[in-house]
């Protein structure tokens, strides 16, 4: 048997595909280990992908060349931009997918890809050598060695499955957890701890009665994820909405005294953005009903996702509350939700090219690190399997700044600050939200991608027309004028301030009430000339002048921060040696061992002082 | 996660903070606090040249000016008023102490001209420096030697946790409950704002645009407020200014020349500076005054006369207190009631301690003027009744005292932080009426919530989002 890889990948989610993917693509042999192969790329939650923030993600994956978006949109069943009525940067694309043909896919494109290979079994540890990861063992007794390993476990690490007063080992409903691999690595000297997250339950869509309940359809003009020529969606399939009620309440409040998370058998912290049912029931008791998002499996299946009802209260409980909400009266069930538990590592434990500190060549990522969600897995997996590449070819990595894309938010959120949630990806969390915009992932990332080889040659010459025709259409914005009597009419129209003399297209159309079609409409030769160019262009040339002055702002400042951030600190620095420090920032920088000033200077507890005096002693 | 404000600044604001990015430039006094014979403030950085310019007014431009080159001119500042006589002196890049473009100030060593020649320049452009970092700059350009470093180190970790003390003791008190109810504020506004962007899929209530629009006025008044406290904070720091005014010949000179022989008697005399109008620094038991000797009040028709009494009147306005002296032995009761009465009616004396004083006492028989019972008597001549006066202006001192510790902020840099807030805060208020989007608003009051970083703690995203879970039901 073959048993000598470049790379190793541990677990087939979202994050051991693209980082399966990622790793082969740039030319490494890639062993990918899972414990099932039928459920390859298994959306463990709700089949959907994308939404706010994350599927800002999404498109950044793509940018890199990872597979997500691809997928997903070979697999969508509806396409909604959310936050259209926000600014730019907050438009968000998800997709509601088909559960099935989103894993096919996957393992399709992952057949297709040179240098990977299949194998199905556990794996039971890592094998060490020179202090240094040279492969893995698994349940069968095989040893595969390989330069590097990417583990990606997600909740299969000693998972254990709650419903009501049932409990029992499980990494997903109907599956072996995954044992050994913590044990071992605590022996290594890792630090473990212990997360929790919950799914609603399935149910029949047969039974349902969607006359009942709002329905909510996707656009009427779909997008999609990828930057590459997926198909467009022709046909969509809907969601629909309904609302619980105080009887529904009642009976869930019966079932308290049988929930694990009330009576204290799960010790695992859960996101407190994905509270179950039983939660938000008594947190917000004041609420007499929430919201619950009824989605269909695929386009095929009659099975039915109820998003909003996620739940560990014992099975009968949740089959009595489920019939009294409206359109659910005659409701069958498929399973029923549960919590589950499982196996994390503070991320503090991962340098930035998620890489752990205590044993080279391992890397970890997605759940494993104690994030939520399969995009924040899938931009993980897809770093950790091109620095995993690049390490065992003796290349300089790839750390992805914060100001460059939410991936770098994320991975540096995680390494610098740890998590004691499961952590997922707001676009709060990002100081540079206006310049990290779904529109233009593929003018901040591709060129990144392409200089790896992970970009193909036609996908940077089109990154290049984009680029260079919005570059034009701003110029002729900056150069041309137009009177009045041309505009004013519209801006009537539009409840603007008509204009007095001949003004610059680029002073109108900062305007918050005027759009580029509104200028295009009432100046004929705007119309025709813009009639060369892509709509994305466009849309990027609009993007960029209406919120120039905010897009500079943030550019100014990270501009001004970009000096601290190439300030590169050697891995073993000795902040101990330092007296000035102050006592908490000489123990949490050495415990977090940032590699550039910026870093450091997000550590809590590391003052502005702190990071002048570190200053000081590299010596300018 | 923690709820609680952390007075270091982290993320952002630190990397911003840490004064690492040099296109700023940066002002602070270079000589010590408090009186002197003069005081120098410096500026370094790429505009400190533009920027002294501005307030410049003298026989050179700053901007003509080679290194090591002085020029001698009136120092004004925001609204173009003369706050000093200075010497400039120009130092060239990379020919200076931090290796930068220094301009050197130096004014009469009024610990009130230094604040507001402080004030002006932040308002040109500058930004007040960080401890340390004068030096720091100078040992990154190569100005001092690597050996040094550990010296400097400990200097800047010293300076800085010496200055957060400071900052500590001065939030102690009714300000830090003003101070806490604005950062409550903001962190409500600024949760409602990323509600909205990043939850927007949610069933929850968002707050429209009314309720937006109330709530950043509400943190604008909040810290208009609190920067406009300043002004009384700091003078207590440079002395509570007491004007002497009155008729010509009403004593106001001898009062104050005698309230001079009177103070070196009792502590050190501490030179101030002399303009048009007599200012002279007296501290009485620990407390400093500012005394201003104006011109002689009275309705005049006389051009030369007009003008000065314009000034006193001036004078009286900027006052804290304003000691008014009548001659007993000239003037009538009904003189001195409709005086009175004049002065407490203007409007811009308004909060002003107004001390009615009888004087020359020793020539007419003080208790034999109808007017008495109602003012202060003092003999300039012979010192009678200076006790009483003075008491008079303890106590008017140590109300100050307790109101200013308690509702004022005393450290310009506080107040720099909360003026670029409320400038951010009116920007975010302007986007608002023009219809601009949530983001873009969201944008702006991040600014803000960066400024004020140093004042209230750092608002971090991880207490917005905790604010937002703990208040909606977030999570399908």
């Amino acid at each position: 048997m073959h048993s000598q890889y470049d790379i190793i990948v541990v677990g087939a989610g979202h994050a051991g595909c693209e980082a399966a993917a990622a790793a082969a693509n740039l030319g490494s042999s890639v062993l990918l280990i899972t414990m099932n192969m039928q459920t390859i790329a298994q959306m463990s939650c709700n089949p959907a992908m994308g939404g706010i923030a994350k599927g800002q993600i999404v498109r950044e994956i793509d940018a890199m060349g990872g597979y997500s978006g691809i997928v997903s949109d070979r697999s969508m069943i509806q396409f909604r931009m959310l936050n259209l009525s926000k600014g730019p940067a907050m438009w968000s694309p998800r997709t509601q997918n088909d559960r099935q043909r989103f894993a096919e896919e996957w393992r399709l494109m992952l057949e297709q890809t040179p240098n990977v290979d299949f194998w199905q079994d556990m794996v039971d540890g890592v094998i060490i050598e020179n202090n240094k990861v040279a492969g893995v063992t698994t349940s069968m007794g095989q040893k595969f060695y390989a330069k590097a390993v990417v583990l990606t476990n997600g909740t299969f690490l000693n998972g254990l499955i709650h419903i009501g007063e049932k409990r029992f080992g499980g990494g997903r409903s109907g599956e072996r957890a995954s044992t050994g691999i913590t044990e071992q690595l605590i022996s290594l000297g890792f630090r473990s701890g212990r997360m929790k997250t919950g799914t609603p339950p399935r149910v029949d869509g047969r039974s349902l009665d969607f006359s009942k309940m709002d329905e909510q359809k996707g656009d009427d003009i779909p997008a999609r994820f990828s930057f590459t020529d997926t198909p467009l969606p022709v046909t969509q399939r809907s969601c629909h909405i309904t609302y619980t009620n105080p009887e529904v309440h009642e009976i869930l409040k019966e079932g308290f005294d049988r929930s694990p998370m009330y009576t204290g058998r799960i010790q695992g912290l859960g996101p407190r953005y994905c509270p179950s049912i039983e939660d938000k029931i008594s947190r917000f008791s004041e609420r007499d009903r929430h919201q619950l998002f009824v989605e269909p499996e695929g386009w095929n299946t009659v099975e039915i996702y109820v998003n909003g009802f996620s739940s560990s209260l014992p099975e009968d409980v949740q089959y009595k509350a489920l019939r009294l909400i409206p359109g659910f009266e005659n409701v069958k069930m498929f399973r029923p939700g549960y919590a589950i538990e499982y196996d994390f590592f503070p991320p503090d434990q991962l340098e930035l090219t998620l890489e752990t500190k205590n044993i080279p060549n391992l890397y970890f990522a997605g759940q494993i690190n104690g994030t939520t969600g399969y995009e924040e897995a899938a931009c993980q997996g897809l770093m950790a399997g091109i620095n995993a590449h690049l390490k065992i070819n003796e290349k300089d990595p790839l750390v992805i700044k914060r100001s460059e894309a939410y991936i770098g938010v994320l991975i540096d959120d995680l390494v610098t600050k740890g998590t004691d949630e499961p952590y997922r990806m707001f676009t709060s969390r990002a100081e540079f939200r206006t310049l990290l915009r779904q529109d233009n992932a593929d003018l901040r990332l591709t060129p990144l991608a392409h200089e790896l080889g992970l970009a193909s040659d036609e996908r940077m010459k089109k990154v290049e027309a984009k680029a260079n025709e919005t570059g034009a259409i701003i110029n002729y914005f900056k150069s041309q004028s137009v009177s009045p009597e041309l505009v004013n009419p519209v801006f009537e129209t539009l409840g603007t301030e008509p204009i007095r003399q001949k003004l610059k297209l680029i002073n109108l159309i900062g305007r918050p009430q005027v759009s580029l079609s509104d200028l295009a409409a009432a100046i004929p030769e705007l119309e025709k000339i813009l009639t060369n160019y892509t709509t994305d262009a466009i849309e990027q040339a609009e993007i960029q002048m209406k919120y120039q002055g905010y897009i500079e702002k943030e550019q100014e400042m990270v501009d001004k921060i970009s000096r601290l951030e190439d300030i590169t600190l050697r891995e073993d620095f000795d902040f101990d040696g330092i007296r000035s420090l102050s006592a908490e920032a000489r123990q949490k920088l050495a415990h977090v061992k940032p590699r550039t000033l910026g870093q450091a200077s997000r550590i809590s507890g590391v003052s502005p002082a702190d990071i002048s005096v570190l200053m000081v002693y590299l010596g300018r | 996660m923690t709820s609680k404000a952390k007075l270091e600044t982290t993320n952002f604001a630190t990397l911003m903070a840490s004064g690492i990015t040099f296109s700023e430039t940066i002002a602070a006094p270079a000589t010590p606090p408090g009186e002197s014979s003069i005081a120098v403030i410096r500026l370094s950085g790429p505009q400190a040249v533009s920027i002294a310019d501005k307030h410049f007014r003298g026989n050179r431009k700053i901007t003509d000016l080679k290194g090591y080159e002085a020029a001698y001119g009136t120092f004004t500042d925001s609204e173009d008023k003369d706050l000093d006589e200075v010497v400039i002196v120009v130092f060239k890049a990379p020919h200076s102490f931090t290796g930068e473009d220094i301009v050197e100030i130096s004014t009469h060593g009024s610990p009130f001209i230094v604040s507001r020649v402080l004030e002006s320049l932040v308002k040109s452009g500058a930004s007040l420096a960080r401890p340390g970092e004068f030096t720091q700059r100078a040992f990154i350009n190569g100005r001092i030697d690597l050996v040094q470093a550990e010296a400097v180190a400990d200097m800047i970790s010293a300076n800085s946790s010496a200055s957060l003390e400071l900052a500590l003791t001065q939030m102690k008190g009714g300000v830090s409950n003003d101070i806490k109810s604005m950062r409550s504020s903001l962190l409500d506004l600024a949760s409602l704002l990323e509600l909205e962007l990043d939850f927007s899929e949610e069933d929850v209530e968002f707050a429209d645009r009314t309720q937006l629009k109330n709530l950043i006025e509400q943190c604008l008044i909040q810290t208009k407020k609190l920067s406009g406290t300043f002004r009384a904070g700091n003078a207590l720091r440079t002395g509570i200014p007491v004007a002497i005014a009155g008729k010509p010949n009403a004593g106001k000179s001898t009062l104050l020349n005698t309230i001079l022989q009177e103070e070196r008697a009792i502590v050190s005399e501490i030179p101030g500076t002399t303009r048009d109008t007599v200012e002279e620094e007296i501290t009485i038991n620990g407390v400093r005054f500012r005394f201003i000797d104006t011109a002689g009040i009275r309705d005049t028709t006389d051009l030369i006369e007009k003008e000065g009494v314009s000034r006193s009147l001036k004078k009286m306005e900027t006052a804290t207190v304003i000691l008014y002296l009548f001659d007993l032995s000239n003037d009538t009761t009904e003189d001195i009631n409709s005086t009175l009465k004049e002065v407490t009616s203007r409007n811009s004396f308004k909060d002003r301690v107004l001390i009615p004083i009888g004087t020359k006492s020793d020539l007419t028989s003080a208790v034999d003027h109808p007017a008495v019972a109602d003012m202060t008597v003092i003999s300039a001549k012979t010192g009678k009744g200076l006790d009483i006066l003075f008491a008079k202006l303890e106590e008017i001192a140590s109300n100050r005292k307790q109101e200013a510790g308690d509702h004022a902020i005393t450290n310009i840099r506080h107040k720099t932080a909360l003026d670029n807030a409320s400038d951010f805060l009116q920007k975010a208020l302007n986007g608002l009426t023009q219809g601009i989007s949530t983001d873009l608003i969201a944008s702006d009051i991040r600014s803000a919530l960066f400024h004020l970083g140093e004042i209230t703690g750092e608002v971090s995203t991880d207490e917005i989002l905790g604010n937002i879970f703990s208040r909606f039901c977030i999570g399908k």
